[in-house]
């Protein structure tokens, strides 16, 4: 059973060579097990079928097409185990492949990160833990790109509100947005409660549910403002 | 140049030393080598004229008359060039022996396989019917020119020899409309042969070379063909340089990004960790950590640098997610609305978004709009592209050399670039791309 393990075990798919390598120096230096290195998505497969990982860290484009290879065996993989934990490296934002991604095994354990994010160590760390711990984390390039889309309904919200929002999206619980912006836990549920309130979102205390939603409202087709 | 090597017979008599070079022969090769061919080509049209031949005997009644006539015409127009586009050719190759210049044929590539483009191409352009027509001179021509020449170097030979017959006896000797019976009454003759035996080659080379410009005249490229192939060939090579281009700029975004980048994301990930090992406020740690922070800086220079030369998101993705990256990254509001049913093969695809790129850099920068809307839709084998912005208009494509270069660009695949843009806004900028979705070619 992976619960009783007390170590993280981790299969990394990555075509870059040197990625690859400095990626399973850090996981090593972070105490995880990196059990498999691979660099296609059939490997990717093989080995976590293999090897009964707990997190799996792939790469979205790889060998041979270049296409979605990496994403597409991540999602199969969470479809047949919605327990297993999946973060997603990406060269770029595709609000798309981070939907596919967030829409499998209900949005739990599930991590959709731009590739230039692991050279921040210690917040790749934490992230991968988050989603180890059954969270969610999305690239706040992401959530930036979704607010700049959603900019219409969003006016409604004062300048706070939406960094409150930002860091919502990104998966904090109202205790680390408080530590961040510097404010007292009570001011930060009441911005959350206001956003909520504005952009017609379901109550809850429960962060996770709350960032899901986030996430969905903000990935809901913008309304087009008129062009010309 | 009057230094250049005389490029035909007729230029080379004005030459000094003519004798004495190898045009005299050429021109005698040619005359001879033209027998063959004169015969060649008198037999199809005599063949093919015959009941022209047969309209013309005394005793048939006028409807028969006129149906042969009609009827060998038919057959001379209808099967006579299936016998001259052969003959041509064999005599533009022929054209060489006095004629150093190249010639062309003036034919047009049929527009695809089989025989029956062959056919309708062939029947249906100017240089086909040249080439019969030059043929039926040449079969009714050069027998009486050949003859009449034949006629002249015969005389000329025997005024030459006369002298020498008639020492032997045998007289007395007709030379054209004079009688001479003994050597002395021919020897004026033989003097006069003989101070004209320099001019026979001239005559020969004269003869060629007019026979020769005769064929090139009508045996090759009229001036409008040949500027109609010149062209052509002048929008492929563009085409060429535009895909060359195309193709370099994805190469260097491809090294780029598999060298130079790697190893930079590499760097950077060696000095995070060698962050995290150092004891923390040493004065390694905060070397190490400005390091971290410039390396960090240079990535993101390098991506936009790279993604300027060519976006990998168009490559990996396609136009589509490329337009929505570009107006997430434009600092105006931008909607997008495509509707296309595959993906354009790669050189659309490129023109397309740096055509989408500019036109939303130059809203952002100089209209001063705040609304920006790109709008892709496929029908009918042509790809539609339409910016528009809110902005205060009057784009020009005369005053920036960007909308001059999209127009450029566009025109390569044979596109087309419209600009709308009246004083007070707002600007619409049109591309049209015929293009087939899903070819996957040039990708």
């Amino acid at each position: 059973m992976r619960s009783e393990r007390s170590v993280v075990q981790v299969v990394l798919a990555e075509d870059g060579v040197l990625l690859r390598e400095g990626l399973a120096g850090l996981l090593a230096k972070f105490a995880f097990d990196v059990v498999a290195a691979v660099d296609d998505a059939v490997a990717l497969r093989a080995a976590v079928a293999e090897h009964r990982p707990d997190l799996v860290i792939t790469d979205i484009r790889m060998p041979p097409h270049f296409s979605d290879e990496g994403l597409r065996a991540a999602v199969e993989l969470r479809r047949t185990d919605p327990d297993l934990a999946v973060v997603a490296l990406s060269q770029y934002v595709e609000l798309s492949y981070a939907a596919d991604l967030l829409d499998s095994g209900g949005g739990r354990r599930v991590g959709y990160l731009l590739k230039d994010r692991v050279v921040d160590v210690a917040d790749f760390v934490t992230a991968l833990r988050q989603v180890v711990d059954g969270g969610t984390v999305v690239d706040p390039q992401v959530i930036r790109q979704l607010i700049t889309r959603r900019q219409d309904p969003l006016a409604k919200l004062s300048p706070r509100e939406r960094e409150v929002l930002t860091l919502i999206a990104e998966g904090h619980s109202n205790a680390a947005i408080g530590r961040r912006l510097v404010v007292t836990d009570a001011t930060v549920g009441k911005h959350v409660r206001s956003i909520l309130a504005k952009l017609d979102l379901p109550q809850t205390d429960d962060t996770h549910r709350r960032v899901l939603a986030v996430l969905a409202y903000l990935r809901g087709s913008p309304t087009a403002p008129e062009a010309g | 140049m009057p230094n250049d090597p005389p490029s035909t017979p007729l230029v080379a008599m004005g030459r000094r030393g003519f004798l004495l070079t190898a045009w005299p022969w050429r021109a005698v090769g040619y005359l001879l080598s033209t027998v063959p061919v004169v015969v060649t080509a008198g037999v199809p049209p005599a063949l093919l004229g015959l009941p022209l031949l047969s309209a013309v005997a005394p005793d048939a009644a006028l409807g028969e008359r006129v149906f042969l006539a009609v009827l060998g015409a038919l057959l001379v127009s209808g099967l006579g060039p299936m016998a001259a586009i052969p003959l041509a050719r064999l005599e533009r190759s022929r054209l060489r022996l006095v004629d150093a210049r190249p010639t062309g044929s003036g034919h047009r590539r049929p527009p695809g396989r089989g025989v029956g483009p062959w056919l309708r191409t062939r029947y249906t352009e100017s240089a086909t019917w040249r080439e019969l027509g030059y043929l039926l001179l040449l079969a009714v021509a050069v027998p009486v020119l050949y003859t009449a020449l034949l006629s002249a170097l015969i005389f000329q030979l025997g005024a030459l020899a006369a002298p020498l017959i008639l020492l032997g006896g045998d007289g007395p000797m007709a030379l054209g409309p004079v009688k001479a019976a003994t050597p002395a009454a021919a020897l004026p003759y033989a003097i006069a042969a003989l101070v004209l035996l320099p001019a026979v080659p001239y005559l020969l080379a004269l003869v060629a070379g007019a026979q020769a410009a005769l064929a090139r005249a009508l045996l090759q490229r009229g001036s409008g063909e040949r500027l109609q192939a010149e062209l052509v060939e002048v929008a492929r090579s563009r085409a060429r340089l535009v895909d060359a281009f195309e193709a370099e700029r994805r190469r260097i975004e491809r090294d780029l990004h598999d060298g130079a980048q790697q190893r930079l994301l590499s760097l950077t990930l060696k000095l995070g960790l060698a962050q995290v090992d150092l004891p923390p406020d040493s004065s390694a740690a905060h070397s190490v950590a400005d390091a971290h922070q410039d390396a960090k800086r240079l990535m993101i220079e390098l991506r936009e640098l790279v993604h300027g030369i060519h976006p990998r998101v168009l490559t990996d993705r396609g136009l589509v997610a490329a337009m929505g990256e570009l107006a997430d990254r434009s600092p105006l509001a931008v909607t997008v609305e495509a509707d296309l049913p595959g993906r354009p093969p790669g050189h659309v695809e490129s023109t397309a978004y740096f055509v989408a790129a500019e036109a939303l850099t130059n809203a952002a920068k100089h209209s001063g709009a705040d609304r920006a809307g790109m709008v892709a839709r496929w029908d009918a084998g042509l790809l539609t592209l339409e910016i528009t912005d809110d902005g205060a208009g009057g784009a020009d494509p005369g005053r920036g050399t960007g909308l001059t270069g999209l127009a450029d660009r566009v025109a390569v695949i044979d596109g087309r670039l419209l600009v709308s843009s009246p004083a007070g806004g707002p600007t619409l900028i049109r591309v049209e791309l015929p293009c087939d979705p899903n070819d996957p070619s040039s990708r």
